[in-house]
């Protein structure tokens, strides 16, 4: 029997069992587009965790203070509350010259979601929270963020421990809307609540540019002070020594290859620095070591979505099965049929197998236009946010493809094998 | 030429062993016409479907032509039933979804011929079917569903047609028409029939009568042909037109 009569066979077959070609079908077709949508969430959440570090300024390194503490808390701000860092200690950094080092900026933020300080920026009757940030002036070239209006802080404003503020886009358009905020004078307010804190007024002396969601909050909603500006005037922040603490000191390297030696140089530097013997006191994370702790984090929501798939590709796999399993007397008597016509056990078996491949290449075909259409049609409608992605991979199309495609041979086929095996007579008494 | 020599089959039902035949000696010489009678349980079934290639002797040689078919594997005996033999079943055992053209296409789609659509319409008009060429089984009415089954069996130029009860669903009249085809293939066209029948005036077309009863051939006697009477002119006709329109057998005995 030609390929080509096999296959109009295979089709006439399909088409006269419309509804069971339909049922095994949607079994393929809810399989695949599941796998598909579920994984294209997975990917793409794992996608954007990249993508927002990555945000973050390219060849970035973080030394902190090592504490069994969440960094940015309160331990690291308030002086003898555990290891710390200090202002003199990135100005060793520097002056150790270390090559690979591009440039370097220190830097304490109070006031990130969940931080135990708040931070508000008071202007006339207007409260806005936000993020505040005290830095210096390479702050700009680290974080390769740039002033948009006005200027960013400089080495004077850093000496001179001065109240001037740049703030972030949107607490700009939050509080002054089309006005231009340079030259104004705002209220920040810093504490744990509303009744205490402390406050201090402020000059507007530029305007960041617009940037939006990194992995550490929406950057146009910080607002820059020069590192020691507040330490300076708050008693309970400074330290016996007179030593300004600083939570992080962001290192940006001219090479993503002086990763390792530049750790190690700023390693021995904080080590000569802190006397240390035993052991360290910081730590140094790459952009690197970032980025994975991240996405490992972010692997448990795709373990759980790709468990949600697989099930769903089971769950078809298992529809599939049934329709093929309930047609099989019916098609045992075509099996002994065809035998008896004169139908070889190979003739058979080819029928079998195109009508199997046909279901499941349409099916499928079928199950990645409708996965990658409701993925459209999560983003369309926002599902999850506008800023949440998805990503739909070939890996995973393949994976879904192929397993339903195995479903539908072996539930197709199998019974068909064992069918032509018979002898006609036997095959045609089976009811 | 069939010859079968001490075939046996036995089922195992539960613990009891079912002897469907024992022993059983039988040669078909080409041209034949021939009844195999017996009360049912006599095992006529069995061996028409051993003849047939449907089932396989449990003991015993089965020469067809001078092959031996129970040494041949599943790609030669497909080959056999596709070539030698047509086999008509008593529930006609057509395909539901496929209409008539499509049904006696079918065997011959399986050894690859080309104009097999031409050669099935052919077989119906020797049939009688030239009208019914797009009718699927459910809109045929039993005779004529066993005629597209007959065209079935005789579009592949078979020189043996088997059948096991070929009249048994259909009414007096409907069997007297299908013994009549087969009488035209065998007189006219030199094809070998054998079929299995209870029916007297069924056996009474052929020219020889087997007679079994628990699995044992109990009389094997020639048969002086009496379907004059009963044949009805008009199926004669019929089949007679169509018979003009197809050209003589190839494989015709010598």
């Amino acid at each position: 029997m030609s390929l080509l009569d096999i296959f109009i066979t295979a089709l006439i077959a399909l088409r006269s069992n419309f509804l069971r070609t339909m049922l095994t079908m949607l079994g393929i077709i809810i399989g695949i587009a599941s796998v598909i949508s579920l994984t294209a969430a997975g990917e793409g959440a794992q996608q954007g965790v990249a993508d927002r570090i990555r945000g973050l300024g390219s060849n970035l390194m973080f030394v902190r203070p090592y504490s069994a503490q969440p960094a940015g808390g309160l331990a690291s701000v308030l002086p003898g509350a555990g290891p710390a860092l200090f202002y003199e200690d990135a100005n060793a950094i520097a002056e150790a010259n270390i090559p690979g080092i591009d440039s370097m900026a220190s830097q304490n933020v109070v006031g990130l979601s969940g931080d135990f300080i708040q931070a508000k920026v008071i202007y006339r009757s207007q409260s806005v929270t936000t993020t505040l940030v005290g830095t210096e002036p390479s702050y700009q070239q680290v974080r390769d963020f740039y002033v948009d209006n006005g200027r960013f802080l400089s080495e004077d404003d850093v000496d001179k421990k001065g109240l001037v503020v740049v703030l972030g886009a949107a607490i700009a358009r939050d509080v002054f809307g089309d006005k231009d905020p340079v030259g104004e004078s705002i209220v920040i307010f810093a504490g744990p609540s509303a009744q205490f804190g402390v406050r201090f007024s402020f000059t507007v002396i530029g305007v960041m540019e617009e940037r939006g969601a990194s992995a550490q909050g929406n950057q146009d909603d910080q607002v820059f002070v020069p590192l020691p500006s507040f330490q300076a005037r708050v008693a309970l922040l400074r330290n016996a020594r007179g030593y300004t603490n600083v939570q992080q000191i962001n290192v940006k390297l001219a090479d993503k290859s002086a990763e390792e030696p530049v750790k190690l140089a700023i390693a021995d530097v904080l080590r000569k620095q802190h006397n240390i013997i035993n052991e360290d006191d910081f730590q140094i994370q790459s952009q690197s070591d970032v980025l994975s702790t991240a996405t490992s984090v972010d692997r448990t929501l795709q373990v759980l979505l790709v468990s949600i798939a697989i099930i769903a590709l089971v769950v078809g796999g298992i529809g599939i099965m049934n329709i093929m399993l309930v047609s099989v007397s019916e098609r045992t008597r075509e099996i002994g049929i065809r035998k008896a016509v004169g139908a070889k056990r190979f003739d058979i078996l080819m029928q079998f197998v195109i009508e199997a491949l046909v279901v499941t290449t349409i099916g499928g075909a079928i199950g990645v236009l409708a996965g990658v259409g409701a993925i459209e049609f999560a983003k369309y409608f926002e599902i999850g946010g506008s800023d949440t992605k998805y990503l739909i991979t070939p890996t995973w199309v393949g994976l879904g493809l192929g397993m339903s495609a195995v479903t539908g041979l072996v539930f197709g086929v199998y019974p068909a094998w064992r069918a032509s095996r018979l002898d006609p007579i036997e095959a045609l008494r089976r009811e | 030429m069939i010859k079968l020599k001490g075939i046996a089959k036995t089922y195992k039902l539960g613990a009891e062993t079912v002897h469907a035949l024992r022993n059983v000696d039988l040669t078909i010489h080409d041209g034949e016409f021939m009844a195999i009678m017996g009360p049912s349980g006599s095992g006529k079934s069995t061996l028409m479907n051993i003849v047939g290639c449907l089932d396989r002797p449990t003991e015993g040689i089965y020469q067809l032509d001078g092959i031996n078919v129970s040494r041949l594997g599943d790609a030669q005996v497909a080959r056999v039933r596709n070539r030698r033999l047509g086999f008509v079943f008593q529930s006609f055992n057509l395909l539901p979804h496929l209409n008539a053209i499509d049904q006696v296409a079918m065997p011959l789609s399986y050894r690859g011929v080309a104009n097999r659509k031409q050669l099935a319409r052919t077989a119906l008009k020797l049939v009688g079917l030239g009208a019914r060429m797009h009718h699927r089984p459910t809109q045929l009415s039993g005779g004529q569903q066993q005629r597209v089954a007959i065209a079935r069996a005789i579009v592949g130029n078979p020189t043996i047609i088997l059948a096991d009860e070929p009249t048994g669903a259909l009414d007096t009249k409907t069997s007297h028409d299908v013994m009549e085809i087969f009488r035209k293939l065998n007189e006219e066209r030199g094809i070998t029939i054998a079929f299995v029948t209870h029916e007297h005036d069924v056996a009474a077309y052929t020219r020889r009568i087997v007679s079994l009863r628990d699995g044992e051939i109990v009389s094997d006697e020639p048969n002086v042909p009496s379907y004059a009477h009963v044949a009805t002119p008009a199926a004669d006709v019929q089949a007679q037109a169509a018979t003009e329109g197809r050209p003589p057998p190839s494989e015709a005995p010598a």
